[in-house]
């Protein structure tokens, strides 16, 4: 048996090509069904994303030229897109490239923003959706198990996917290393603006529970007020509210700062020195840097929070690179797997073969031998069992070793072709 | 004999603790963290195998001399330590910690007496471990502070500085890291605090005074007034996070001076001899 994949992704295809093969719900069993029609494939799995459209399949090693026709057609007629506009786009991978491949795809290595969390989950559901259909079998359960396994691994072992790469999430990541747990934390909005309430959002959504809207018209801090639940506090009133706050998200169009350092002073110790964050997101800016200076206090601007995300990339690209190892070594490991499974059988019916002939052989010379006594007949049966041995011993070993060789699948199918033997 | 040899097993798993918990911050793996803690509590084994060893053979274990006094701070470090880790679950503080248990092992090392030592009939006296496990107890727990001190400023610096630099990533919050510092603080000053009382009346006992200005007695008072300060200011005007931090370093050093320096550069009633 061996992996075939089949498919198109962001590297590959532009969203144009990508829409058109997309498969979703009914359409995703639909085509799964319909796979398994292809006379040349035994197992099958379809991720479809945004980013990504892949049939993973289980096909005979003798099969895999059939199969990536058939799957190849398959998307064609199903999508309804001529093969001559698919084929420029689709990449074809087996064996060990497609273990890798797969590997990656779930460990977030090959997505667009690499360290993405979602895709795990879309190659889960893509997993389930496929077990539910009764489409997987042996290799492809063994193979998106271990898939999964090592996406794990990559994630706990690596930071590959703790950093934050854009603003909002970057500002909920200090938030949580200045106080470690959100929940019953206070948030103070200042002005409105796209940015600031995405951040806003994201960090209620990580656990902190109240907010003060503050805006210039009260009228304005309410109505913003009840879109998140929480209560409107004026301009005016501002200061007098700030030590409730931990974290502060500023983005007014002020011409000049609302907070000085003087005020966050007084602030501060009101607050018992209890720490607080400031992100200004406002060009001009509504916070005075020199906050930043008073102690316990932590104020970024939004060039702060941008030299932030640049620092995280790089260290995804470095969290990658040790990733890539890990996805090497598994493969490695799976590899063997897949090779110590076409092993066994192997030598089976290579035995199984040569006793065939031994057996047919040895009928043949004894009819003819028939005043033999007993004893003798047992003598040319052991030697003829001793040669068969002696032969076979070395091939037999040889096909033991292939399975720890990284040729091992060109020697067993040479070791096949041989004897003859069939898969 | 068989202190030689559970000594060097305890020295050699607390090495192999040590290092793993420095390679933990280079190299994020779970196993990493999981392998440390499984040496320490071999090394805890080992150490525990000794004081009972000692104990077997008439001693009092705890104290009588520099050689059991380090090796049962660095117990007591450990214990801390893990105690600590469970409830914070932050096992890259054993990159501040264990390396400070490691070195009063090593310095234990190279002592020339590793005997047992005998008292003299005045000092013989339960209150010796007593006072010993108080004292100790509550020092482990300010290295414990100090290890999170040293955080607390590294990881502060970062988040000052705005540069996320490597630091940023592998260490807990600047809440995480206070509180421990408050936890050590408000568990280990009623231990030095007990430590102190329960050694003036040993003192009483065997010296016929509870108190008489011998250098330990002072410097103790001196480490006691420190994080006295500490405490004050912390429940009155909130004194947190940076000068906290500062403040329990200073602290530990006082209580490193109070422990290694009094011997080593003052002579007094607590030599050991």
């Amino acid at each position: 048996m061996d992996i075939l994949i089949v498919g198109l992704s962001h590297k590959t295809a532009p969203v144009e090509v990508r829409e058109k093969v997309s498969f979703s719900g009914d359409s995703l069993t639909e085509g799964l069904k319909a796979l398994t029609n292809c006379p040349h494939v035994s197992e099958v799995l379809i991720v479809s994303t945004c980013n990504r459209v892949e049939i993973y399949s289980g096909v005979m090693k003798s099969c895999i030229d059939g199969a990536r026709e058939e799957i190849a057609d398959f998307l064609s007629k199903f999508h309804d897109v001529p093969r001559d506009q698919l084929d420029p786009h689709l990449y074809m991978k087996s064996g060990e490239e497609a273990v890798k491949h797969i590997f990656r795809v779930s460990s977030s290595l090959d997505s667009m923003m690499v360290g993405e969390p979602q895709i795990l989950g879309q190659v889960k559901d893509a997993y389930n959706c496929a077990t539910h259909a009764h489409v997987t079998g042996n290799i492809l359960n063994r193979l998106l198990h271990k898939a999964f396994s090592v996406a794990k691994r990559v994630r706990t072992e690596t930071r590959i996917a703790t950093s934050a790469v854009s603003i909002s999430f970057a500002a909920v990541e200090l938030a949580r290393k200045i106080f470690g747990d959100l929940a019953g934390k206070t948030i103070m909005l200042i002005g409105a603006g796209e940015m600031a309430e995405l951040a806003a959002r994201h960090l209620m959504a990580n656990g902190v529970e109240h907010i003060l809207v503050v805006n210039r018209t009260l009228k304005k801090a309410e109505a913003l007020a009840e879109e998140f639940r929480g209560s409107a506090v004026s301009l005016e009133e501002m200061e007098n509210h700030l030590d409730m706050a931990d974290i502060v998200i500023s983005s007014t169009g002020a011409p000049t700062t609302l907070i000085d350092k003087k005020m966050v002073q007084g602030v501060i110790r009101r607050r018992k020195h209890r720490p607080m964050f400031f992100i200004d997101i406002a060009v001009p800016r509504d916070i005075d840097p020199a906050v930043n200076q008073v102690e316990n206090v932590y104020a970024y601007d939004i060039d702060d929070l941008e030299e932030v995300v640049k620092a995280n990339i790089k260290t995804r690209g470095k969290e990658a690179a040790r990733a890539e190892e890990i996805v090497i070594q598994e493969v490695k490991q799976f590899h063997d797997w897949m090779l110590s499974r076409d092993v066994f059988p192997t030598i089976v019916t290579l035995r199984a073969w040569a006793e065939d002939v031994r057996r047919s052989e040895l009928e043949k010379t004894m009819k003819k031998m028939e005043d033999l006594s007993a004893a003798d007949r047992k003598r040319i049966e052991a030697m003829t069992e001793a040669i068969l041995n002696k032969i076979l011993h070395r091939p037999i070993v040889s096909i033991k070793h292939a399975s720890h060789s990284p040729d091992g699948g060109k020697f067993l199918e040479a070791a096949r072709e041989m004897f003859g033997l069939k898969e | 004999m068989m202190d030689a040899v559970l000594f060097g097993v305890a020295l050699f798993f607390l090495f192999i603790a040590f290092l793993h918990y420095l390679l933990f911050l280079v190299y994020q793996n779970p196993v990493v963290p999981r392998v440390a803690r499984y040496s320490l509590y071999l090394t805890l084994a080992a150490q525990t195998g000794i004081f009972i060893d000692r104990f077997a053979r008439g001693g009092v274990p705890l104290g009588t001399n520099m050689y059991e006094s380090l090796m049962f701070f660095s117990w007591c470090i450990i214990i801390v330590y893990l105690l600590i880790t469970t409830r914070y679950n932050v096992p890259v503080a054993g990159a501040f910690v264990i390396p400070i248990s490691f070195m009063l092992m090593a310095a234990a090392a190279f002592l020339p007496d590793k005997g047992i030592t005998e008292l003299s009939p005045a000092l013989k006296s339960y209150w010796l471990p007593i006072h010993v496990s108080f004292s100790f107890m509550g020092d482990a727990l300010f290295a414990m502070a100090f290890g999170s001190g040293i955080m607390y400023l590294i990881q502060e610096r970062q988040l000052k500085r705005k540069r996320p630099g490597v630091f940023y990533y592998r260490l807990p919050s600047l809440e995480v890291l206070d509180a421990i510092n408050y936890r050590a603080l408000t568990i280990g000053f009623p231990l030095l605090t007990m430590g102190i009382i329960t050694g003036s009346i040993w003192a009483q006992y065997a010296w016929g005074a509870y108190w008489s200005w011998d250098p330990k007695e002072t410097w103790s008072l001196i480490t006691w007034f420190i994080f006295a300060a500490l405490l004050h200011t912390r429940l009155t005007i909130g004194w947190r996070g940076r000068k906290a931090a500062i403040l329990v370093i200073i602290g530990f050093l006082a209580v490193l001076f109070t422990f290694l320096g009094v011997n080593l550069l003052l002579s007094g009633l607590h030599s050991y001899n």
